[in-house]
């Protein structure tokens, strides 16, 4: 009973939040610009003009072209990409494989570069470890991500030769993108990990683990972190999502063929419908990974009562 | 206050005879154990010794040093505290020897320690069953299906009915005592020769208490462990212990066998403790005894004896500080004046 009420709020707060964000979106492209006079030469007779408007809806009012977008939009229809003619969704989605790779590969090494970093520096508090951790931290904190990839691209690929810059065509492509996505949210994966780590050390439990015999690594292993695991997973799961979005700037710098790439060409060239499906999709990510880490959290802590429980 | 009378007392020295003649096994030993920060000792030059089938009961007021000198004897103490001195042998080893690991392996095996809040105690995230196998696979090599097997026959015999179902739960479905029940049977997984109680049953109801302290006993005679018992309960010194040692701003005031201690209580403040205790007699006085001042910061303990200011017997010559000497017998007090008493 709990658990379906609890579902169903999540979900309804989900749904909102898609809303919100899909509406904002659509109201500043709507306000920013005419799509029309940006894509058609300047010289085009009003005629053909007026043509493309009636074609993409756009001779009806905001409030009228908003009404359409989110009917059609609960139908499954995205709209036509004005550049190309075929539904957005399409076009969007062919991008999405690209993306993925680089948002869980950025993901796997954010995780285990954070979570390393931080367990390291809350065991070894106050010594050097902890400090090179910590000064890691607050560079992957405070570095733009546009910048990191740019010193990427001047490190390895222009002054050591090693690794390509732009494009997506190998393996080799992966590995810059990747590696300065998942630099830049270490950072504060690993400062998330250390203060959890570092809160847990100190509490009864874990000198009741020592008392009973147990060695530095089991306690670590299976005593610190499933009780330090619950805000770091949280910062994960707002990583997680992030990844996507995040993508945008890196994918741009290194020209990864991916939806952030085609984001912000999209926002270029006046491209609603494309634009306003992947602002959807990323919102979309995000809504679900929050809501698996609500489920997560149950399953962590027993002591949330958001799972049945047999013992209850 | 703890149900204490008479009968109790008398119920419990009908066991002690056999430990008086001294044939049994040291288990522990203490010498000249002194613990502090970087600041100031908060256990000084403190000696205890407990033998095998047992009871050492440590009283003393908040904060002077009673869980301090277990966790020591544990081998527990971390930064900011240090063993300054002292030697601490566990069955004729000398432990500061050993290296953490071999520790590890002694811990947990052949001493254990309950603490005093056994829900905080608990890791919340883990299964209490789980917690008590983890000891009997780490230090018996048995598999994890075995060690839960015994788990559960190690909550059934710490009198917790339901034992299969009590193993799945997570500490904060149990109640304290069940908890605290919990520990005990955690503690005793692999039958320890040393046994520690920091407070075991301080947070406790009378009714639970009682029922904690004759488990505690019961199991203590079937294993013939030794035990160290915290408390500042002098009534749960009357019930189990076989000696006391009190204790007073980081040393010890007083030792002796509990009978001495309650019918002649040599040093000042033990005087004081046991004024203090509530008895069924004293309320109709209306008036709580107490002993007067507070104990000093261990920063700033007075030159000579530490009690000195708080003490009605104080003169000059305590500002010499008082060995811990025998008095009668092996009845030992930290008093100029505890010849006086005797």
């Amino acid at each position: 009973m709990m658990r379906l009420q609890f579902i169903l709020t999540k979900l309804l707060r989900g749904l909102l939040t898609l809303l919100l964000a899909v509406t904002f979106v659509f109201i500043v492209l709507r306000v920013s610009g005419d799509p029309v006079s940006m894509m058609l030469p300047d010289d085009t007779p009003p005629a053909i003009v007026a043509e493309y408007r009636a074609a993409w809806g756009l001779d009806k009012t905001v409030p009228e072209q908003y009404v359409r977008f989110i009917w059609s939009a609960l139908h499954g229809d995205l709209g036509y990409s004005f550049r190309d003619d075929r539904p957005a969704l399409t076009v969007v989605l062919e991008r999405v494989p690209m993306t993925l790779l680089l948002g869980v590969c950025g993901f796997i090494i954010t995780v285990v570069i954070g979570l390393f970093a931080g367990i390291a520096a809350a065991l070894k508090r106050g010594t050097s470890v902890d400090h090179a951790a910590m000064a890691f931290s607050i560079f992957g904190h405070s570095m733009p991500n546009f910048f990191l990839a740019i010193l990427m691209i001047l490190l390895f690929s222009m002054t050591w030769r090693l690794l390509p810059s732009s494009g997506g065509a190998t393996w080799w492509h992966l590995i810059l993108p990747a590696v300065t996505l998942g630099i830049i949210n270490a950072g504060t994966v690993a400062r998330f990990t250390r203060s959890s780590m570092l809160e847990v050390l100190h509490q009864p439990y874990m000198r009741t683990a020592r008392a009973k015999g147990l060695r530095l690594t089991r306690r670590v292993m299976s005593h610190a972190i499933p009780n330090a695991a619950i805000p770091v997973v949280t910062v994960l799961g707002l990583r997680l999502g992030g990844l996507i979005a995040g993508a945008v700037v890196v994918e741009t710098v290194f020209a990864w063929p991916g939806i952030g790439l085609m984001l912000v060409n999209a926002v270029g060239q006046r491209d609603l419908p494309v634009v306003q499906t992947i602002v959807l999709l990323v919102a979309l990510t995000m809504v679900i990974t929050n809501f698996i880490v609500d489920l997560t959290y149950g399953w962590l802590d027993p002591r949330i009562e958001n799972r049945p429980n047999k013992e209850g | 206050m703890t149900v204490i009378d008479t009968e109790i007392l008398s119920a419990g020295s009908d066991r002690r005879g056999d430990l008086a003649s001294g044939k049994a096994e040291t288990v522990l030993s203490v010498e000249g154990l002194t613990v502090g920060t970087g600041r100031a000792d908060l256990v000084i030059d403190v000696s205890l010794e407990v033998r095998a089938g047992e009871t050492l009961c440590l009283v003393g007021e908040s904060g002077c040093g009673k869980s301090l000198t277990c966790l020591a004897a544990m081998g527990l103490t971390s930064e900011p505290l240090i063993v300054r001195q002292g030697r601490i042998s566990f069955l004729g080893q000398n432990l500061s020897s050993l290296s953490e690991n071999q520790l590890a392996d002694i811990r947990g095996r052949d001493m254990a320690m309950i603490f005093q809040d056994a829900t905080a105690a608990l890791n919340p995230v883990r299964r209490v069953g789980m917690q008590i196998a983890e000891v009997l696979v780490v230090h018996r090599g048995l598999s994890w299906r075995q060690a839960e097997k015994q788990a559960i026959e190690l909550i059934a015999s710490v009198g917790i009915p339901e034992p299969d179902l009590r193993a799945k739960a997570f500490p904060h479905q149990l109640s304290g005592g069940m908890c605290q029940r919990i520990m005990i049977a955690m503690a005793l997984a692999c039958r320890p020769k040393l046994l520690i109680a920091d407070e075991a049953t301080t947070a406790l109801d009378v009714t639970t208490q009682a029922q904690i302290l004759r488990l505690m006993r019961e199991l203590q005679a079937e294993t013939d462990a030794a035990m160290i018992f915290v408390t500042h309960d002098l009534g749960v010194v009357a019930e189990i212990a076989d000696r006391v040692a009190v204790m007073y701003s980081g040393r010890v005031v007083e030792t002796a066998t509990v009978d001495e201690l309650f019918e002649n209580p040599l040093h000042p403040y033990t005087r004081g403790l046991m004024a203090c205790r509530l008895h069924a007699t004293t309320t109709s006085h209306g008036r709580i005894a107490a002993i007067e001042g507070t104990v000093p910061s261990p920063s700033r303990r007075p030159e000579g004896c530490s009690f000195r200011p708080r003490c009605s017997f104080a003169k000059d010559t305590c500002l010499t500080l008082p060995a811990l000497a025998p008095v009668v017998g092996n009845h030992r007090a930290a008093c100029h004046f505890a010849g006086d008493f005797a």
